[in-house]
C-alpha cells in the first residue's frame, strides 16, 4: 500500500499540577496518498493533540512515545530546526480560526510569500507568481489584486481559503485540517469541503481531517478514527464505522446526532 | 386567552456604524420581520451568521428596542413597555443563552443564580429559597446537593442546565433559546435537547428557538422561520419547510448540510434493531 503517514502506538503525556496525564494513549493509524482520514471525537478526546504531535507543535514539556513516520522518515524527537523545515514543506496544517492564524498587519499576499520563500527561496518575483497562482487555485477572485489586501478585508470563508492557499503553496504531501469548517456557516462550510476535496484530487495530498462533527466526517473521509478520552475506540473505513460500528461509544455518538433526514416525531402538533 | 402568545409585526432594527473617515453608515440588521408564537409551541428561527436571527431574539427579550414595528404579548402592546409592565413581561419571557459560563455570574452560587429572577420580581418562593432551588435543580437533572457550588465547578452541559433552571424559576410562558445547544458536544447536546422537550411537555410553555443548525431545529420545533439578510424568506410548519422548501435560499441551506450516507445509517439502525 502507498502509505504516506504511519502513526504507531502514539502516546502523548502532558505534565500537569496533578502529575503526568496521558492525553493520547496508544493511537495507531495510517494515511495513504490521495486519502482523507477523519479523526472524530468530543472535546478533550485527544484529537487535536494527535495532530499537534504529527506537526511537532506539542506544548513544551510534552512527552511522546511510539512512532510517527512521514514518507518513511521518523517525525518524533526531531529538533525544532528540522521540524520547521518539514512543516509547510512536507506537512501543513490549517486551523479552526483563520483570523487568529493570520497577521492583521500584513497583506495576505506577503504572508503566503513569506511561507513560500522560507522553504523555496528564489526571487520575490517568482514567489509572487506562486502566491497569485495559489490564491487562484483556492477560488479567490482577482487574485493579483486581492493578494494586496489585509485579512480583515476578507470574509470568514475567504480567510479559510487563504489559509488553505498558504498551507498548499509549497505542495506538501500531507495536510492536517483541524476543525477547518467549524466556525463557518453551513453554506460556506459546504464550499470549503468541496474545495478541499477538489484540491486533493488535483494535488494527491494525503489529508487528516479533524472534527467533532460526524456528518462532516461522513461526507469527506475515506477512513475514520474515533477517539474518546485519549483512546482510539474505533478505526475503519467510513462505511464500516458508520454502518456497523463495533464500539458502544461510536454507536452512542451516532445515535446522538440530530439528522435533517429524520422522520418528525409522531406526536408532532399539527398546526 | 387568545391563540397567539407573542406577535411580532414588522420588527426592524437599524444600526448606525461609523465607516472610514467617520462617515455614518446605516445598516439594517432586521428588516420588517413578522411572526407569531402560539401557546405551547416551538417556533424556530434559523439562519446563518448576520441573518438577524439573534437581533430578533434580543428585541423579543426586550434587551433592545426595535427601530420600527410592534411586539404584542397576550394581546397587549409591549413594544415600549417600561416599569412595572416591563417587569411583568420579564417574568413571562425568559432567555437561555449560548454560552452558559458568560451568562452565569461566576461569583454567585447556584442557589443565588436560580433565585435572582425571583429577587428581581420581588417574589418570595413558596416553601423557601432552599426548597425552590432544590426543586428547580431536580427538574433539570442536577444534583440538588450542589446548590452552594459555583458555575466553574460544573461542566458545560451542567452549566447550561443551570441556565435553563434559572429561566424556569419564575414559571415563564415563553422561553427564548438563543443558540442554547450550539456550544455543546453532540452527546451532551442530545441530552439538553431531550431536557428542553421534556420541560415543555411538563409545563406547557412556548419556545422561541434561535439556531443555525437545521437538524437540531427539526427535533425541537413545530414551525420554522428561515432568515437571510434581516428578512424572513420562508415560514411554515417544519414538515413543509424542510420537505418542500419554497424559497431558493432555504433550498441552498438544506442542500449544504453535510450528511452521512443514508444507506450506512439504515444498515446501522437495522443491525441495532
Amino acid at each position: 500500500m502507498n502509505e504516506l503517514l504511519a502513526v504507531q502506538n502514539l502516546t502523548v503525556t502532558l505534565p500537569t499540577t496533578r502529575g503526568p496525564v496521558d492525553v493520547v494513549k496508544d493511537v495507531s493509524f495510517t494515511v495513504g496518498r490521495d486519502e482523507t482520514v477523519g479523526i472524530v471525537g468530543e472535546s478533550g478526546s485527544g484529537k487535536s493533540m494527535t495532530s499537534l504531535a504529527i506537526m511537532g507543535l506539542l506544548p513544551r514539556g510534552a512527552m511522546t512515545k511510539g512512532s510517527i513516520r512521514l514518507d518513511g522518515a521518523e517525525l518524533l524527537h526531531r529538533t525544532d530546526r528540522e521540524m520547521r523545515r518539514i512543516r509547510g514543506e512536507q506537512a501543513s496544517m490549517i486551523f479552526q480560526d483563520p483570523l487568529s492564524s493570520l497577521n492583521p498587519y500584513y497583506t495576505v499576499g506577503l504572508q503566503i510569500e513569506e511561507m513560500y520563500r522560507a522553504h523555496r527561496g528564489g526571487s520575490r518575483k517568482a514567489a509572487r507568481k506562486a502566491v497569485v497562482e495559489a490564491l487562484r487555485q483556492v477560488g479567490i477572485p482577482e487574485p493579483q489584486e486581492r493578494a494586496g489586501h489585509y485579512p480583515h478585508q476578507f470574509s470568514g470563508g475567504q480567510r479559510q481559503r487563504i489559509m488553505i492557499a498558504m498551507a498548499l503553496v509549497c505542495s506538501p504531501a500531507l495536510l492536517i485540517a483541524d476543525e477547518p469548517t467549524t466556525a463557518l456557516d453551513v453554506t460556506v462550510q459546504a464550499q470549503i469541503l468541496r474545495l478541499l476535496a477538489d484540491l486533493q484530487r488535483q494535488t494527491h495530498t494525503g489529508m487528516v481531517f479533524i472534527t467533532h462533527d460526524l456528518a462532516v466526517i461522513g461526507s469527506i473521509a475515506t477512513r475514520v478514527l474515533v477517539m474518546c478520552e485519549g483512546q482510539q475506540v474505533e478505526y475503519g473505513t467510513a462505511e464500516q464505522v458508520f454502518s456497523a460500528p463495533r464500539h458502544a461509544y461510536t454507536r452512542r455518538l451516532l445515535e446522538s446526532i440530530p439528522r435533517i433526514t429524520d422522520d418528525l416525531p409522531a406526536d408532532e402538533v399539527v398546526l | 386567552m387568545s391563540d397567539v402568545l407573542l406577535s411580532a409585526r414588522g420588527l426592524t432594527k437599524r444600526f448606525t456604524t461609523r465607516g472610514p473617515y467617520g462617515r455614518r453608515k446605516e445598516f439594517t440588521a432586521v428588516d420588517g420581520v413578522s411572526f407569531d408564537v402560539r401557546p405551547g409551541e416551538t417556533l424556530a428561527v434559523v439562519g446563518e451568521s448576520g441573518s438577524g436571527k439573534s437581533t430578533s431574539a434580543r428585541i423579543v427579550a426586550k434587551l433592545m428596542d426595535p427601530s420600527a414595528g410592534t411586539l404584542e404579548f397576550e394581546g397587549e402592546d409591549v413594544t415600549r413597555a417600561t416599569g412595572a409592565r416591563l417587569a411583568r413581561y420579564r417574568a413571562d419571557v425568559q432567555v437561555v443563552f449560548q454560552d452558559p459560563f458568560s451568562s452565569l455570574n461566576p461569583r454567585h452560587t447556584v442557589e443565588r443564580i436560580l433565585m435572582a429572577p425571583l429577587d428581581y420580581q420581588g417574589i418570595a418562593p413558596t416553601g423557601g429559597r432552599r426548597a425552590h432551588t432544590k426543586e428547580l435543580m431536580e427538574r433539570v437533572g442536577l444534583n440538588p446537593d450542589h446548590a452552594q457550588r459555583y458555575p466553574a465547578q460544573f461542566s458545560g452541559g451542567q452549566a447550561q442546565r443551570i441556565g435553563i433552571a434559572r429561566a424556569l424559576a419564575v414559571n415563564p410562558k415563553l422561553v427564548i433559546c438563543d443558540e442554547a445547544v450550539s456550544a455543546l458536544d453532540v452527546s451532551v447536546q442530545a441530552q439538553v435537547i431531550d431536557l428542553l422537550l421534556r420541560l415543555q411537555r411538563e409545563s406547557g410553555f412556548s419556545y422561541l428557538f434561535i439556531a443555525h443548525d437545521l437538524a437540531v431545529v427539526r427535533r425541537m420545533a413545530q414551525r420554522v422561520a428561515v432568515m437571510s439578510n434581516g428578512k424572513i424568506v420562508e415560514q411554515g410548519p417544519c414538515r413543509q419547510v424542510f420537505d418542500a422548501p419554497g424559497d431558493p435560499y432555504t433550498r441552498t441551506l438544506l442542500a449544504a448540510i453535510p450528511r452521512i450516507n443514508p444507506e450506512w445509517d439504515r444498515r446501522r439502525r437495522a443491525a441495532a434493531g
